[in-house]
């Protein structure tokens, strides 16, 4: 499988799935 | 408005301006523009005169961003890093964000010195120092991505 980092978009959107992800951890989990 | 806090967050979003700003032009502009650079002869421009200037403000931005965010954190430093209730918004932010820089001074300036020729290396050490530079900097490219969120949301905390 290719590397997301290695295309900006991939890049992109791995950041934004990645702040959806702690977004609901933080939520349910830590407040 | 108390003095201390206004100019930490002040001296926070100015760093944090030029620390993430130089790691969006590295990613957004440089790399592809050194890909066209290098296929047209013209590189040696860009390593030789921006880069090295680019790195110098990143590096310290990073620096001076954590520092006036610590600074700003203040008493909730500690409950912050902790992840302490209602304080776990602002805590992931500053881990991702305490985590970046660690990125810019362990891993993405040292292979860049070598990238550079500011630190002696062979052709292979350079292609790897290539490499796990650039995946440094989309890390901490697709990293910036949550922690401005948190840092930006006000979420669940006085700041």
């Amino acid at each position: 499988m290719k590397n997301p980092l290695d295309s900006l978009w991939g890049t992109v959107i791995s950041g934004v799935v990645l702040t959806v992800i702690l977004y609901e951890v933080v939520k349910n989990f830590l407040n | 408005m108390e003095l201390v806090p206004a100019l930490a967050r002040w001296l926070h979003l100015l760093s944090g301006i030029m620390w993430i700003g130089l790691l969006y032009y590295f990613n957004f502009v440089q790399v592809a523009a050194m890909k066209a650079a290098t296929a047209d002869g013209t590189a040696a421009g860009i390593s030789k005169h921006v880069a090295p200037r680019a790195l110098l403000f990143f590096r310290w931005a990073a620096v001076v961003t954590w520092l006036a965010g610590a600074a700003l954190l203040g008493g909730y430093f500690v409950s912050a890093f902790t992840l302490s209730k209602g304080y776990a918004g602002i805590g992931v932010g500053a881990w991702l964000g305490t985590i970046m820089l660690l990125n810019v001074w362990g891993l993405i300036w040292p292979n860049q010195k070598k990238i550079l020729g500011l630190k002696p290396a062979t052709d292979k050490e350079k292609n790897k120092a290539r490499r796990v530079a650039f995946l440094a900097s989309r890390t901490n490219t697709m990293l910036s991505i949550p922690m401005l969120f948190f840092m930006a949301t006000g979420w669940h905390h006085p700041f």
